[in-house]
């Protein structure tokens, strides 16, 4: 029962959102062949108690991927952004 | 049966004009509208309703409320059964069914209350000792027996009738109780300026206030304005049943059985109401005292007695015994004096409240201090009890007794997300916890159990809510009530242990001995306790036995109340019909399945549908054979021999444009697509970031920077997000856009030896020779003055086109190749002779890309020898990916004459045991009408040896031998498609 207040669409229900992870592993560049680095951004996460960046896409709106930074313990959203801006 | 007319003669809420006629165990009653079943059953003289869940003891009304544990019933016939409905809920309605439960062959005489013969045997934990020992055995055996006579009603195996509805609303501030904090609290909050949705579960606004004589002016004046402010609306008839993340309440509401018939209306609708802040004033409570045969027909709360009198106009009992720990039950003796009926108070407390000793003796009551009632006569109905004090034991015979052990704030929704209660010793109860910013607490259910103080919080808890919402206009004070009222008890009520019969949970049959013989035993933490003794896992969940029960723990522990700690409270607050959760979403729409620009052309011409992932493709046509397994096969050799027409609309399409778009194509793709020519297509298999095949399909260049992808019908949306994903979080530099065409394109695949001919004689602006357009190229054109797209691919192995046209034009496109091929043998195929096509051609499919396999795996890990910064390229080299035995693709030819091979099928070799998982396993099956037998693709160890396989199916028992071949079972040079 989230709401995500998108930046593009305004608040919406999470329904309209696809969860994609932990946003706060930093993927390898593309052409990096080091098993080790690509080992840790696929498999290992911290599962932290509170505060956490995590991917959202807004699927049936915007379609644009976010950023958003929930509390793990209320499930309460601090903030959310473009993720491509926050890259770019 | 006049004799036993219990009505008043007036007042009440109820419209004493409307009577209403209904049935309860085939007896016909009336009652009044404004009635519940259970007051007009009473009204009537009815006080035996029930028989209870594992002893078949009678059972009367206990409450006036949702925490009912007795009086359920089942209302209804046929489709629209519906059981264990606590009658004290049920608003009276005219032509209404109920039916008693647990009572064979009546309710006055019940065989299985012989269950009460041998009660010990049921005691806690028995099913565990009789039936869980060291052999289930006994357990299966008995089951039957036990579940047949243990038991509330039954539902109807019907399907359901009726409709249901399921929505989301939005409000600034949700009130939860419409009593006398609720109504507060909603008037200020919407004199603050908030938007307010008041919810009340009962039919009535006003909750306790109902049963207060001098409430009602006003009640009155407050629902009155209320009802005229536009920025309130009134739920009636509704539970908040549930509170989830981000101010979500759960709501369940029953349509007004008087608002008449309207076509299609939901009987019930679920709405999850997104609230900026939430007041809760869910009310409390009253507790059941804990004496032996206190669960008697006849045995009733006091504040329940007080409502039947008040509130439904009944006098449920002459000769009243007042059982209580608490000053709130000498209101209820009050009442009572004043109609009429003779009252003995038993007051447990060697002190009360001088004031209301000296009024219930002027009223002509009788006061016993220090006193406890010890037992109950009467079977079917209450006739009197032994009451035992410093002076001594005494009989007084009555027909009703009233008892308060104090009350329980309802604080379930409010511990719903996590927070736990917390213990108040000086109104003995347990009230809400530390709640988060947003959520208040107003009157009773935060443990003010006095009216004027549930009016005062209930201001400041609107004002608060409203403020929550950024709305802080002037709020004007609530009108004054003034009213006769208690506080709340002054002593702690405790059982006193060594009463035999002495319920505590009555809908459960679980008494103080149980519980005691559970902690002897050693499940003493409250949640063992429950499980052990089954003690709240009633439809009640336990509304008026879970406080006793822990409290009773404690003393036995030794520990104190805070220390044994409540329950975790759960959704739902009351049960919920699933109905009203799914809303319309039954049937075909629980999930809608897409259809194609060509699906009304199948339909009409003998296509049998089949739903493939989201859609409804063709499985195969009707003129090809009767059946599929005929049908099939005689497509196939269509394909093989002439030509056949597919429609293949479902495939994902997606737009790849970009000056970066090939850079982009070639680190997504495994195998290489920067030196992909413009007008030509290329296959390509995409991986997951740990290596495994995430989907195949083919893209063509149709412009330097511009790229028509497919993608698999399953993984369409998966591979869109996916794109999305690599460019906005991954490689936002790559100057690329993506966007899904899937919906913009009509698709249609022309496949066979004929098909170069169709499609010259279709499009003869076209050419179509191999020098114009070979394999794997791409021609333009327009049909309709929409652009046209041919590419020349194909997945059966023959000669084939994928043609691609304006969605909207897509039917006509389609009924043009039908007509113009007809001459050349053109018929439509469906997807089982597809997916059979593919297998004789060694084509891999979802049952291979089944996100276990690698591109090794799948034999083309050729396709990335020299290749390297693809996605999924440094985990595919992982060294569990190169293990020796890794299954790998193989053909699969069946050797024994006249026998098939099944999908799914354990692989093994000769000899050896048909045991564990196999070697491998067939992945996809056909017979090949080519080859005259079933061959099929599978999955087999690399370090297998030899050349013949077992296949075992142990679902039927078949045994069957295989040979391994190449998966290529047909054409291996692809002369077929490049001729």
């Amino acid at each position: 029962m989230l709401r995500i207040d998108c930046p593009c669409c305004g608040v919406r229900d999470h329904s309209e959102f696809r969860y994609g992870g932990d946003a706060t592993v930093e993927r390898p560049a593309h052409d990096n062949p080091d098993l080790d680095a690509w080992y840790r951004y696929v498999y290992l996460r911290a599962n932290p108690k509170g505060l956490h960046r995590e991917y959202w896409q807004h699927v049936l709106g915007c379609r644009q991927w976010l950023v958003v930074e929930r509390d793990t313990v209320t499930h309460s959203i601090h903030s959310v952004s473009f993720s491509r801006r926050q890259r770019a | 049966m006049t004799s036993t007319e219990k009505r008043l003669a007036s007042g009440g809420y109820l419209d004493r004009s409307q009577v209403l006629k209904f049935m309860c165990d085939g007896r016909q009653y009336t009652g009044f509208k404004g009635d519940t079943l259970a007051s007009a059953l009473l009204a009537s003289g009815v006080s035996l309703v029930g028989r209870s869940f594992k002893y078949h003891r009678p059972r009367g009304i206990l409450s006036a409320g949702a925490e009912e544990p007795n009086a359920l019933v089942t209302v209804g016939t046929g489709a629209r059964r519906e059981p264990n409905l606590p009658a004290t809920m049920l608003e009276l309605t005219s032509g209404l069914e109920a039916a008693s439960q647990n009572n064979w062959p009546s309710l006055r005489f019940d065989v299985q209350s012989i269950n009460s013969l041998f009660s010990p045997l049921l005691s806690s934990g028995f099913y565990y000792k009789t039936f869980m020992g060291p052999s289930r055995r006994a357990w299966m055996f008995y089951e039957h027996f036990i579940r047949k006579a243990a038991g509330l009603g039954k539902a109807t195996m019907m399907p359901d009738p009726d409709v249901y509805d399921s929505r989301d609303d939005f409000t600034d501030v949700a009130v939860v109780g419409s009593g006398a904090a609720g109504l507060s609290a909603a008037r200020a909050a919407a004199q603050a300026g908030a938007r307010v949705l008041l919810i009340e579960q009962d039919f009535e606004i006003g909750g306790r206030l109902l049963s207060e004589p001098g409430g009602a002016t006003w009640l009155h004046t407050m629902r009155t304005e209320l009802e005229e402010m536009a920025n309130v609306r009134i739920m009636r008839r509704t539970t908040a049943f549930g509170l989830y993340d981000g101010n979500t309440l759960a709501l369940i509401e029953d349509a007004d059985p008087f608002a008449g018939l309207v076509m299609n209306a939901a009987r019930k609708t679920c709405t999850l109401l997104h609230a900026r802040s939430i007041v809760f004033a869910t009310g409390a409570i009253e507790r059941p005292m804990v004496f032996p045969n206190n669960d008697r027909p006849g045995v009733m709360l006091n504040s329940a007695i007080r409502a039947y009198v008040n509130r439904y106009s009944v006098l449920p009992g002459r000769n009243v015994v007042i059982a209580t720990a608490d000053d709130s039950a000498y209101l209820t003796a009050f009442d009572l004096l004043a109609h009429g009926a003779r009252v003995v108070i038993a007051d447990a407390r060697p002190l009360a409240e001088p004031t209301l000793l000296a009024k219930a003796k002027q009223m002509g009551a009788e006061v016993h201090l220090a006193t406890n009632v010890t037992d109950v006569k009467g079977k079917y109905a209450v006739t009197g009890v032994v009451l035992a004090g410093k002076t001594g034991t005494i009989g007084v015979s009555c027909d009703l007794v009233g008892m308060s052990a104090g009350w329980s704030p309802v604080v379930h929704l409010t511990s719903h997300q996590g927070v736990k209660p917390v213990y108040r010793a000086d109104i003995d109860a347990f009230v809400p916890g530390q709640l988060p910013e947003t959520q208040f607490v107003a009157g009773a259910a935060g443990g003010s159990l006095s009216v004027s103080e549930a009016i005062a919080e209930g201001v400041s808890a609107g004002r608060a809510a409203a403020a929550v919402a950024g709305k802080v206009e002037r709020v004007a004070e609530a009108p004054v009530l003034e009213i006769e009222e208690t506080a709340g008890p002054t002593t702690v009520y405790k059982p006193i242990f060594g009463q035999r019969k002495a319920f505590v949970d009555f809908q459960m049959d679980v008494t103080l001995d149980d519980i005691q013989l559970a902690q002897r035993e050693g499940y003493e933490s409250v949640e063992h306790l429950k499980r052990y003794t089954t003690l709240g896992m009633g439809t009640d969940q336990g509304k008026t036995s879970n406080i006793n029960a822990l409290k009773v723990m404690a003393k036995l522990r030794g520990i104190s109340i805070p220390e044994a700690g409540t329950t975790t409270f759960r959704p739902p607050y009351t049960p919920v019909a699933i109905g009203a959760v799914a809303g319309r979403a039954t049937g075909h729409h629980f999930r809608p399945y897409r259809l194609t620009p060509i699906h009304d052309w199948h339909t009409a011409n003998g296509a049998q549908m089949l739903e493939v992932g989201l859609w409804m493709r063709p499985w195969f046509f009707e003129a090809s054979g009767r059946d599929v397994n005929t049908a099939y096969v005689n497509e196939m050799r269509l394909v093989r021999s002439t030509a056949g027409i597919m429609d293949i609309s479902t495939l994902g399409k997606i737009d790849i444009q970009g000056p970066d778009a090939a850079a982009f194509l070639d680190r997504v793709y495994a195998n290489g697509f920067a030196s992909i020519k413009v007008g030509r297509a290329r296959y390509g298999v995409m991986l997951r970031d740990d290596g495994i095949v995430f989907d195949d399909g083919t893209t063509t260049r149709l412009e330097q920077n511009r790229f028509f992808m497919t993608t698999s019908t399953a993984k369409a949306a998966d591979v869109l997000s996916w794109l999305e994903f690599l460019l906005d979080t991954a490689w936002p530099d790559l100057r690329v856009s993506v966007s899904s065409v899937s919906d913009e394109w009509a698709g249609m695949s022309v496949a066979g030896p004929e098909s170069g001919k169709i499609l010259s004689a279709a499009f003869p602006d076209i050419d179509f020779s191999n020098e114009a357009l070979p394999h794997m190229g791409l021609a333009g054109g327009t049909f309709n003055d929409s652009p046209l797209k041919i590419i020349r691919l194909s997945y059966s192995g023959e000669r084939a086109y994928e043609i691609y046209v304006g969605a909207s034009n897509g039917e006509a496109a389609w009924r043009h190749l039908i007509d113009v091929g007809a001459a050349y043998g053109l018929k439509p195929y469906g997807v089982e002779a597809l997916g059979a096509l593919r297998i004789e051609k060694g084509h891999v499919a979802g049952p291979e890309i089944d996100g276990r396999t690698t591109l090794s795996d799948l034999r083309m890990g050729r396709m990335v020898a020299k290749r390297s910064g693809y996605v999924g390229e440094a985990l595919s080299h992982r060294e569990a990916f190169q293990a020796a035995n890794r299954q790998r693709l193989v053909g699969l030819k069946c050797i024994d004459p006249g026998k098939r091979l099944r999908g799914g099928a354990l692989l093994f070799a000769p000899g050896e045991p048909l045991q564990g998982h196999g070697r491998g396993r067939m992945t996809s099956i056909t017979y090949s009408p080519e080859l005259d037998c079933y061959i099929g693709l599978g999955l087999l160890a690399a370090d297998f040896k030899g050349d013949e396989v077992i296949a075992s199916y142990p679902m039927k028992n078949e045994v069957v031998r295989a040979r391994v071949v190449s998966p290529v079972f047909l054409d291996p040079a692809g002369e077929r498609m490049h001729g």
